[in-house]
Order: structure tokens, then C-alpha cells, then sequence
């Protein structure tokens, strides 16, 4: 079935210069591999569009349960140079939690 | 163990944090960190008009509330309050509060070292564009290096109640005191990272500590006496995140991964003069109410480069808006864009960006916003940018004229025409170690 992102994660997303990043964290680290399954860089790459120009690149952190992804040219030239209103990218984490994502009951489970 | 706190995630953070930190509980470092990427051209700026600034000014003023508090409990300060001038800093601190001994660290700045380093070769090529420095050389404003906390281990040797740095990585300003009172060497890599782990958690203060997180928000408790972190520092390198008992937000393992994340690139190579700490290599546990341990940090040997923070004059900005109110605000709010838009076309003005956002429906996600069916009221919101500032100070007298003239229902004009601002945009870049020379002076 499909659920969004923020039913099993949360996020938390800044800035370097231009290029804005965003942890997805599992709030139950069982649920890190339907994260890394689902939440793929050209998924993200789509899901933001005309609003990330460059690249998205992915990393993993089995450690903590939690992906993050690196997206440049994201932030309109970034801190002082960029128009947008977020230009430090602060709410772009919050945006990727309505991501609808693949997920069965059986793997989502009964958190404990 | 030692406990390093932080009270200041950057200039301009709550003022009472950091004397609460102190008088809230037992602390041994008080870490202060005031600089963002863009902070250091400001001071360069206000340090051409006055030779006497250029520092972060609350800074003097919170050592002479805090004087004696810090002698009495023995809580030693490090601070980037220096900006780009760290000896002015230092003497205004020396004025308001005399009984506190005070060390600077010096050359980050190397400012008026770059035709020579150019010179020798080193093109201080943008590290996101490519593009070399030369290509901006004319409206470079400063040039400072990031230092790392070898350095401010020396000045804490001093002796040093304050010690106070210019640029440094920020993690270096709490992995100093660890530095020096664990005798940790250069090439002790393992537990450079895990200083450096755990100062990347509390760097932006209460942002480990509950504020800005989204893990079950509404829950945190008081976030109006929010307490600021602190690291529980073992020589062996274990790290405990936590905060004063009674204060308000929350230290767990969601809080605590949402900072360990927060601008971050690579995390099994993150840099810093130091060392390059795997941020994958650590394991996060609760060991307590408010209390996460962060254990076994693995650290590469440090960058041969150090990173350099540029910034130079890139023209000029605006923004302006207006506020549409229901039935049909977005279409009216589009509809005025494309009469700005059409007006500014018209009068040929040379922009290198013109964007325009929808506050209300689009402004902070894009084209990923969720949709919403006519709203009762959007904010237009235009920016133009140039080279060009009579050009920028035209588009400012473009938008406010459409109350009479556009579509109908529009408000929000009452603090009149947008201002014209300069940008000061951010260079990153790399420096050999070597060109690079930090020292120590105590200021009498």
C-alpha cells in the first residue's frame, strides 16, 4: 500500500552555499530498509523538480537508520545571493514527509 | 570527564541561554559559537568603517555580566566572537570585565595574503562552481581560513578564563577543551572524531535539545526555558549528550539524530581541520532520561587542504510583495506577476534573476508544495537581482503601483517600497596547511 514518507521518518534539512541537504531518519530503525528501498536520490530528484537544479546523491546511515540526501544547485544560489524565501532550505525536509512510498502491513509491523 | 556547553548556535540567539547554562547547573567550558557563512563579510564591512569592530558585539557585554559567575564556578569560555577582529574583541572584553584573563587566536585571516597566495599558484577555486578565484578577485571582501582546535588547546594552556578565535571549524570550539585537558594528540583520530562528533551536536545549540524537531514536536516540554546542551566529555572519547535538569525540551536518540544529520554531506568524510570523522561509525544510546551516549567515533587522518570562507560583492537584490485576498487570490496574485513581469520587460532593466513565489501556496516547497484550493489570501512575493543597482532600485517602484492598477483586492503595501540591498555572496575554497599560520597572543 501507499503511505507518505512521514508516517515512518522524520526529517530535518539545512544548507552549504547553494547546496541544501535532507536526513530522513526511521523513527523505528526496522523500518530503515523500506527507507532505503523507496527513498532513492532520483525519486527525490523528481519529487522536488524545477526546484533542485543539479544533482541528488544519496547516503547511507545504517548506523542511525537515516539517509541523507545532497542536492545541489537547490537553493536559487543559496544564503545571501538566493531570492526564495527559504533559501537556506530549513523547510525542504518538512516537504519530502508527504513523499508517498511503497510499503506492505507485514514490514511496517507492530513498532514496539 | 568535563562538561562543554554551548549557548549560542549563531549571533543573535537567545541572550539568556548562555547565562543560564551557567547558573543552572555544573559546567567546566562555556563554547559560544557566532559565526555563520555569511557573518564574516558583515564584520568585514563594519570593521572598514570603524577599526574598533568587526567582532561580535554581544559578546563584551554577556564576559561583564557573566565575570564573576565564571571565576566563582570555575566555567572557562571559548568563543568565535572575534570575527575578523579578534584583538579588538579581546580588548573590549579586557575593558568591561578586567578580572577575566583573555587569549586570541590569530590567522584565520589571510585577507591581505591572497594575490600572494594566487601568486604561488593556488587558484582558490570555488569548491561548488569551479570557478577560479581570479574571476572575482576585484570584489573580494574577505578571505578567512578555518582553523582547527589545536590552536585554541594552546590558548585554553594559557591559563585563559576566554579565549577567543576568529573562523575555526565550529566543532573546534568544543573539542579544545577535551584537546587540552586530555592531552589527546594530533593523531589520536579515533578520539579527535568523537570530540568532533559530539561538538557537531551541540554546535547549533538547542537544535539537539528539541528545538526545530519534528520527532512528536507537541510533546516537548517548555520550550520557552528551552535548556541548551551540553557534552559529558570521558577521556577515552565517550561522549553523553545532554542538558540541565528542570530545564525545558529534550534530549533522545530523535533529537540528537536530527542534528547529527543537519548539514551534512558525506557523513562517513566529514571534514575538518582535525580530522575527517565517520559519522556512520557511531552508535547513539539512552542512557538516561535527557541523556544520549554517542560511542566508538572512527576519524581518518586530517585534510592536507584547509577549507577557506571568501566572500565577495555580487551586486544587488530586492524583494517585494503584496498581499491578495480570496475569492481567486492566486490568479490575482499571477496575474499581477505577469503585469510586474510585462512592466520590467518593457523598460529593458538588466536583471541576471527574476523569481517570482506564492507565500500562502508555494513559497517554502515549490512545485512539491501540497496543493490548496483557493486560499484566502496569498502573498506575491518578486525578487529581482543584478549587477545593475539602479536597475534593482526601479523594480523597487514596480510593485506597490499595482494596488491601483491590477487586480482587484490587494493589500499589504504598508511599509512601502522594498530596499535595495547589496549581496555579499560566499566563496568556498582550499588553502594548503602551510599557508596557513595560526598563533596565540594573550591580551594584558
Amino acid at each position: 500500500m501507499k503511505i507518505p514518507v512521514g508516517r515512518i521518518a522524520h526529517t530535518r534539512s539545512g544548507d552549504k552555499g547553494d547546496v541544501s541537504n535532507i536526513g530522513v531518519i526511521a523513527y523505528d530503525e526496522r523500518h530503515y530498509p523500506i527507507l532505503t528501498r523507496e527513498v532513492t536520490a532520483a525519486r527525490v530528484k523528481a519529487f522536488f523538480g524545477t526546484l533542485v537544479k543539479g544533482d541528488v546523491e544519496r547516503y547511507e546511515m545504517p548506523n542511525i537508520g537515516a539517509l541523507n540526501f545532497v542536492m545541489r544547485e537547490a537553493l536559487g544560489g543559496g544564503g545571501t545571493v538566493s531570492l526564495r524565501l527559504d533559501a537556506q532550505g530549513k523547510t525542504l525536509g518538512a516537504a519530502l514527509l508527504r513523499l508517498e512510498i511503497e510499503a506492505d502491513e507485514q514490514e511496517l509491523g507492530n513498532p514496539a | 570527564m568535563i562538561r562543554i556547553a554551548n549557548g549560542q548556535g549563531f549571533w543573535g540567539d537567545w541572550l539568556e541561554a548562555p547565562v543560564r547554562l551557567v547558573e543552572q547547573g555544573p559546567i567546566d567550558y562555556l563554547t559560544l559559537d557566532y559565526l555563520a557563512e555569511v557573518t564574516m563579510s558583515i564584520l568585514q564591512k563594519q570593521r572598514k568603517k570603524d577599526p574598533d569592530l568587526g567582532y561580535a558585539r554581544d559578546f563584551p557585554p554577556l564576559m561583564a555580566r557573566l565575570a564573576r559567575e565564571l571565576r566563582e564556578r570555575g566555567v572557562r569560555v571559548v568563543a568565535n566572537a572575534g570575527g575578523v577582529n579578534p584583538l579588538a574583541c579581546a580588548r573590549e572584553v579586557r575593558r568591561l570585565a578586567p578580572q577575566l584573563k583573555v587569549a586570541v587566536v590569530l590567522g584565520d585571516d589571510i585577507f591581505e595574503r591572497i594575490d600572494e597566495l594566487l601568486a604561488r599558484g593556488h587558484e582558490l577555486r570555488n569548491m561548488d562552481t569551479g570557478a577560479p578565484l581570479s574571476s572575482i578577485r576585484s570584489r573580494l571582501l574577505s578571505a578567512n581560513a578555518y582553523i582547527g582546535a589545536f590552536p585554541l588547546a594552546e590558548a585554553l594552556a594559557t591559563g585563559a578564563d576566554v579565549v577567543i578565535t576568529g573562523r575555526c571549524a565550529d566543532a573546534a570550539l568544543a573539542l579544545a577543551p577535551m584537546i587540552q585537558r586530555f592531552g589527546w594528540r594530533e593523531d589520536d583520530w579515533d578520539r579527535l572524531a568523537a570530540g568532533t562528533v559530539a561538538g557537531h551536536v551541540v554546535e547549533c545549540g538547542p537544535q539537539c535539545t528539541g528545538g526545530n524537531c519534528q520527532a512528536d514536536w507537541k510533546s516537548i516540554p517548555h520550550m520557552e526555558e528551552i535548556g541548551y546542551p551540553f557534552i559529558e566529555a570521558e577521556p577515552d572519547g565517550t561522549m553523553t549528550i545532554t542538558k540541565h535538569p528542570g530545564t525545558g525540551g529534550r534530549v533522545n536518540l530523535a533529537t540528537v539524530k536530527e542534528q547529527l544529520v543537519y548539514e551534512v554531506g558525506d557523513p562517513r568524510c566529514y571534514m575538518t581541520p582535525d580530522v575527517v570523522a565517520d559519522f556512520t561509525s557511531v552508535r547513539l544510546k539512552e542512557t538516561g532520561p535527557d541523556r544520549v551516549r554517542i560511542s566508538r567515533a572512527h576519524g581518518a587522518p586530517r585534510p592536507e587542504m584547509l577549507k577557506v570562507s571568501l566572500n565577495y560583492a555580487a551586486g544587488w537584490k530586492a524583494i517585494a510583495t503584496l498581499v491578495y485576498s480570496w475569492p481567486e487570490a492566486l490568479e490575482k496574485a499571477r496575474a499581477a506577476d505577469r503585469i510586474v513581469r510585462e512592466r520590467l520587460r518593457r523598460l529593458g532593466l538588466p536583471f541576471d534573476a527574476v523569481e517570482t513565489e506564492y507565500f500562502g501556496v508555494n513559497a517554502c516547497h515549490g512545485p512539491a508544495a501540497a496543493p490548496v484550493e483557493d486560499p484566502p489570501e496569498v502573498q506575491l512575493r518578486i525578487g529581482v537581482r543584478g549587477e545593475d543597482r539602479p536597475a534593482v532600485e526601479r523594480f523597487t517602484r514596480e510593485v506597490v503601483p499595482l494596488v491601483l492598477s491590477g487586480p482587484p483586492g490587494a493589500t499589504g503595501y504598508g511599509e512601502g517600497r522594498p530596499q535595495a540591498r547589496e549581496v555579499v555572496a560566499y566563496w568556498p575554497a582550499l588553502v594548503p596547511r602551510l599557508a596557513v599560520q595560526p598563533r596565540v597572543e594573550v591580551v594584558a
